[in-house]
C-alpha cells in the first residue's frame, strides 16, 4: 500500500523535473546564444546590427538587415502560396472526398512530410528555377537567374503543405455534422456552408496551424538554401535572391572564422532568428487567445 | 383525414451500407397539424425524419428509393433542388447547434443566403422570430453578443427562431426536448402547439407523455416500418396493433 504511494508521488516528481528540464532547455539555448554573440554586440550595438545592410566581414562591418529580410520575404511568400492551397486541399478531403478517395489522400499528403528537406531543395534546383528563370521572371523583369526569394518561398511552401493540411484536416473533422446540417436545412449551400460556417469555427484551429508552419518555415535551412541565391542583399522584389539567416549560419559555419568576430556574427544571426521565431509566437499566442475570447463572447 | 396531407411518404426504402433501414414507409402527414414519429431507439424515426429534407444524403452509403412528395413535388426526383427543398422546412435538432455568430446573425443567416441584404428587413425579421419563439425580452440588449453565450433552453429557442426565419412550411423536430431541463422543455413544447396553426410539425420523440400532450396524429414505427397511424388518443389509447400497445404499455422499448 505504502509503496504504491510511493511510487504514485516519485512518478509525478518525475514527470514535473523533466518537463522543467525541457522547458529550461528554451532559456538555456537563449542565454547561451546571448552570451556567444556577445561580444560583437558590445562592439557595435543591437541598433546598428539590426538596421544595417552593409555586409563586408573583412572590414568588421556587420548588417543583419538583409538576412532579417530574406527570412521574412522567403517566409512570407511561402505562407501566402501555401495557404490557399492548404485550406483548399483540406476542405476537400473533410467535405468532399468519399470514402475511398480519401483514405487515399490522407496518407499520400502525409507522405510528402516525410520527404528529406535536401530532396526538395534539389527538385527546386531542377524544377523550380528554370521554371522562374525562363517562363514566369521574363513576364515581369528583365533578368533573373531563377535563383530568388520566390524559388525559396515555393520549395518552402512545399514543403510546409502537408503539415498545414494535416493540422487543418483535424481541426475541420472536429466540427460536428449537426452544426452544417443546421447550415444546410436553412437552404445554405455546400459552398456556403463552408464559407460562413465551417471556417469560421475552425478559425482559430487555422490560425494555430499557420502559426507552426511558419515558425518551421522560418527555420527551414537546406532547401531554401539551394534555391534562393545566398546574396547579402535586401530583396526588393520576388525575383530578387535573397540569404535568409538560417542559409548564413549553415553556408558559413565553420569556416572562414579566422576572421574576427564572424563566429559571433553567426551566433547573432542564430540569436535573431531565435527572436523572431519567440516573438511571432507570442504575438500569434495574443491574437489567437484574443480571437477565442471574440468567439464566445 | 379530410385535408390534403402536406408529406406524401409513398414505398420509401432507406439502405445505409447493408442495412434496410426503412422498410416500405407509406405514410401521409396531415396539414397544420402536430404529428409524432415514435418508436424504440434505432428503429429508424430519425432516419425518417431526415429523410423529409434530403439531409440523409449526406450519410455515407446511403441508398434511398421511393417517392417523399411535399407540396406534390417529388424531393427525391434527380431534378429537385435541394436547396429549395431544405429551406421549406425548418430542423430543430436533438442539442441545440447555434451558428458560430451572433444572436442577430443567427437568424439573419438564412434570409441574408436567399437574397436578403436590407437592414431594416432583416432588423423586423430577427425581432418578429425573437418574439415568436419567447426571447425577445431575454436577448434585446445583446443582440451582437456570441448566441454561444445562452443557455442551452435558449440556444433551442434560438434554433428554432433561426429556422422560422426562412419562412418554412414544416417544422421537423428530432428529440429536440432531448437536451433540456424541465422549465425549457415546456416552453419548446408550449411553441410546437402554437405554431401548428401555420405550420405542419413533424417531430420524433421517445417520450410518450410528450408525444400525448403535444401531437394530434401519431406514428409508431418498429424495426424500420410503420406499424400504426392514427389520431393521437387512438393510438396510444387503443391501439390497433399487439407492438403498438406492448409499446405503449412499456413492455418493449
Amino acid at each position: 500500500m505504502q509503496l504504491r504511494i510511493l511510487k504514485d508521488k516519485i512518478l509525478s516528481k518525475l514527470m514535473l523535473v523533466l518537463t522543467l528540464a525541457s522547458v529550461s532547455l528554451l532559456l538555456i539555448i537563449g542565454i547561451g546564444l546571448y552570451l556567444h554573440s556577445a561580444p560583437i554586440i558590445e562592439k557595435s550595438s543591437w541598433g546598428t546590427l539590426v538596421t544595417s545592410s552593409v555586409w563586408k566581414p573583412l572590414r568588421g562591418l556587420f548588417g543583419f538587415f538583409p538576412f532579417i529580410m530574406g527570412t521574412l520575404w522567403v517566409t512570407g511568400i511561402a505562407i501566402i502560396i501555401a495557404l490557399p492551397l492548404c485550406l483548399l486541399t483540406a476542405l476537400f478531403i473533410t467535405e468532399y472526398a468519399q470514402g475511398g478517395l480519401k483514405r487515399i489522400l490522407v496518407p499520400f499528403v502525409n507522405l510528402l512530410s516525410g520527404i528529406p528537406p535536401v530532396i526538395f531543395g534539389v527538385w527546386g534546383v531542377l524544377f523550380i528555377i528554370p521554371l522562374i528563370q525562363n517562363h514566369i521572371a521574363p513576364h515581369f523583369v528583365e533578368f533573373s537567374t531563377g535563383y530568388s526569394v520566390l524559388a525559396g518561398g515555393i520549395v518552402l511552401a512545399v514543403m510546409i503543405f502537408p503539415l498545414i493540411v494535416s493540422i487543418v484536416s483535424e481541426v475541420l473533422n472536429t466540427i460536428p455534422q449537426e452544426l452544417k446540417d443546421a447550415s444546410l436545412s436553412l437552404g445554405a449551400n455546400k459552398w456556403e456552408t463552408i464559407k460562413k460556417v465551417i471556417l469560421r469555427k475552425a478559425l482559430p484551429g487555422i490560425i494555430a496551424a499557420v502559426v507552426l508552419a511558419v515558425s518551421r518555415a522560418f527555420g527551414e535551412t537546406i532547401a531554401v538554401l539551394m534555391v534562393c541565391g545566398n546574396n547579402a542583399v535586401v530583396p526588393h522584389s520576388v525575383f530578387d535572391a535573397g540569404y535568409p539567416l538560417p542559409a548564413l549560419i549553415a553556408n558559413n559555419y565553420g569556416e572562414m572564422l579566422s576572421i574576427p568576430l564572424y563566429d559571433s556574427a553567426l551566433m547573432f544571426a542564430a540569436l535573431l532568428l531565435f527572436i523572431i521565431i519567440l516573438l511571432f509566437n507570442i504575438i500569434s499566442r495574443v491574437i489567437l487567445s484574443r480571437l477565442e475570447r471574440k468567439l464566445a463572447s | 383525414m379530410t385535408q390534403t396531407p402536406h408529406i406524401s411518404v409513398q414505398h420509401l426504402n432507406v439502405h445505409i451500407g447493408n442495412q434496410h433501414i426503412l422498410n416500405d414507409i407509406n405514410i401521409n402527414i396531415p396539414d397544420k397539424k402536430v404529428t409524432s414519429i415514435i418508436g424504440p431507439s434505432g428503429c429508424g424515426k430519425t432516419t425518417l425524419l431526415k429523410s423529409f429534407n434530403r439531409l440523409l444524403d449526406n450519410t455515407p452509403g446511403v441508398k434511398i428509393t421511393g417517392k417523399v412528395l411535399v407540396d406534390g413535388e417529388d424531393i427525391y426526383d434527380p431534378k429537385a433542388e435541394v436547396t429549395h427543398i431544405r429551406k421549406k422546412m425548418g430542423l430543430l435538432s436533438q442539442r441545440p447547434y447555434p451558428l458560430p455568430m451572433s444572436i442577430y446573425d443567427n437568424i439573419a443567416y438564412g434570409p441574408r443566403i436567399h437574397g436578403i441584404k436590407k437592414k431594416q428587413v432583416l432588423d423586423q425579421l430577427v425581432e418578429e422570430q425573437l418574439k415568436a419563439t419567447g426571447l425577445w425580452n431575454e436577448v434585446k440588449d445583446r443582440l451582437n453578443a456570441s448566441a454561444s453565450r445562452l443557455s442551452i433552453g435558449q440556444q433551442q429557442r434560438l434554433c428554432l427562431a433561426r429556422g422560422l426565419a426562412v419562412n418554412p412550411e414544416i417544422i421537423l423536430g428530432d428529440e429536440s426536448t432531448s437536451a433540456l431541463d424541465p422549465v425549457s422543455t415546456s416552453i419548446i413544447e408550449d411553441l410546437f402547439i402554437s405554431l401548428k396553426e401555420k405550420y405542419s410539425i413533424v417531430l420524433v420523440t421517445h417520450i410518450l407523455r410528450q408525444a400525448r400532450r403535444v401531437s394530434d396524429y401519431i406514428i409508431f414505427v418498429y424495426g424500420g416500418k410503420v406499424i400504426e397511424f392514427g389520431p393521437t388518443e387512438e393510438v396510444l389509447l387503443n391501439p390497433k396493433e399487439e407492438l403498438t400497445r406492448e409499446y405503449v404499455k412499456g413492455y418493449i422499448s
